[in-house]
């Protein structure tokens, strides 16, 4: 089992739902958020290209988020999240550092904290709620491992992308281009 | 918006750079404190055995102090030492502190009566406990000669682990924060000698650490330069960047060129007080942590 998400940013218009959907769900402090809306503008004008990107943690498979926690706070559940354990964890900060996608942060009461694909839903069948939410439905979120899964079929049939893979991080969030 | 995330990465402030630099200090301190007594030096080197080592209880307590302040869940430091993960820096470095401190204040503890003639133990079995530690005088040595090298690598290492971060992630940082470590305790030796032969000695030892440190210093931004877009960016900070001045002018030349000179010339029996030139490069080493800590994290991947 290997969960993954795919974010068409052909699909996304950067609603920012998916970001407010997991705040409620995982009732994130106010100020902070474990998904977030990327912009980015390519190319001279006229000629300009507007990538839109939902992004979050990247489960990735060579966490350096894991291998750096000193007490094992950070961890990777079967089926590849990514987890914390605020009874663990000490806040040094050093998970936050390693991570080249800045994907964690401190959480108020001291512990850190991320996206967790929300696998309290998943495990109960549901899909995570920025999937759930998204208005013009441009995120899919399935096992890898199960070939008719939604991630799996928009992955054969679409060209995609991961972030910065040359970080060796073998990251499990792609992007559809 | 999440906060010490963005824009830039803040999330470690003054405790990691000040740790850094106690850590490498009182690293330098009983490397060269082990080294002269395995080697019998202890009538050549009687100050850097017994005397400067009595201040390494204090940086050290004052180092995990500043570690401590800067967690965010500290109820549950303890964590730290429920498990071992040597794939984690912090890990490794957190159980050699557990035995590097002791050590540390046993060391102090048994040469107390050298700077404090009238002291007395105010129980037996402590004065019993100090002439077991005084027999075993040469194994403690070896353990710290041996710990103290790997408390003041691993402080670089700490860094060079983040590939998230490519200004520190290279392995040289671990070799040239342990020399600085180790030019900052013989800076502390030059300044706490009493004998003109063991402040030479220490200047000498001193010359040749600043001269390794500005190898590795060029050392580094040569391969940086020579590396990846993501590092030739981060050794740009350091090269027209916002670090330039602060890095060349405050580290580079007051911290070690100049120091270098003032030895130097010290050596060759000019009057110069030598308070100066080792004042300069434990401030310069000090700058450094705190430099390297904060452009580190202004250093990222981009994408």
């Amino acid at each position: 089992m290997r969960y993954a998400m795919a974010v068409d940013t052909k699909k996304c218009v950067g609603c920012s739902d998916c970001v407010v959907a997991c705040q409620t769900e995982n009732n994130v402090p106010i100020g902070y958020c474990r998904d977030w809306i990327v912009e980015v503008v390519d190319g001279t004008y006229p000629q300009l290209e507007l990538e839109l990107r939902s992004e979050r943690c990247n489960h990735c498979d060579n966490a350096p988020c894991v291998r750096c926690c000193p007490t094992g706070a950070s961890h990777i559940l079967e089926g590849g999240f990514v987890m914390v354990t605020p009874e663990k964890c000490i806040g040094c900060g050093a998970c936050i550092t390693s991570c080249p996608y800045d994907a964690r942060y401190p959480h108020p009461d001291g512990y850190v904290d991320k996206c967790t694909f929300c696998m309290h839903r998943v495990k109960k069948g549901q899909l995570p709620a920025c999937v759930a939410t998204c208005p013009t439905k441009c995120m899919y979120f399935g096992d890898l491992d199960d070939p008719a899964s939604d991630v799996s079929l928009v992955l054969k049939t679409r060209k995609h992308k991961t972030l910065i893979p040359e970080a060796g991080t073998k990251p499990q969030l792609y992007f559809l281009i | 918006m999440n906060a010490s995330i963005d824009p830039q990465l803040t999330i470690w402030a003054w405790e990691i750079p000040l740790y850094l630099f106690l850590g490498g200090l009182a690293a330098g301190i009983l490397f060269f404190a082990g080294l002269y007594t395995i080697l019998g030096k202890e009538k050549e080197f009687p100050s850097a055995i017994e005397k400067t080592p009595m201040v390494v209880p204090f940086l050290l307590v004052i180092g995990l102090l500043a570690l401590f302040a800067d967690l965010n869940h500290k109820m549950y430091f303890w964590r730290l030492y429920t498990t071992i993960r040597l794939e984690s820096p912090m890990s490794w470095g957190a159980w050699v502190l557990m035995v590097v401190t002791p050590v540390s204040f046993i060391w102090a503890a048994i040469h107390l009566k050298k700077s404090f003639p009238k002291w007395k133990w105010p129980y037996v079995w402590l004065d019993t406990t100090e002439a077991f530690f005084i027999t075993h005088k040469k194994i403690l040595a070896w353990i710290m000669v041996i710990y103290s090298l790997i408390l003041g690598i691993y402080t670089g290492i700490l860094f060079s682990a983040f590939n998230a971060r490519p200004l520190w992630n290279t392995s040289i940082l671990g070799p040239l924060f342990l020399t600085s470590g180790l030019s900052t305790g013989a800076a502390l030796n030059i300044i706490m000698a009493k004998s003109q032969h063991e402040r030479h000695s220490f200047s000498k030892i001193d010359l040749m650490l600043i001269g390794i440190e500005l190898f590795l210093i060029i050392h580094i931004f040569m391969g940086f330069l020579a590396s990846t877009q993501v590092q030739i960016d981060a050794a740009r900070l350091f090269l027209g960047g916002p670090y330039t001045a602060p890095f060349w002018i405050l580290v580079v030349f007051f911290g070690m060129i100049l120091p270098g000179i003032l030895e130097f010339l010290e050596l060759r029996n000019y009057k110069i007080p030598v308070l100066i030139p080792a004042l300069l490069v434990i401030a310069g080493g000090l700058l450094f942590r705190f430099i390297w800590t904060f452009a580190g994290q202004a250093s990222r991947w981009l994408y």
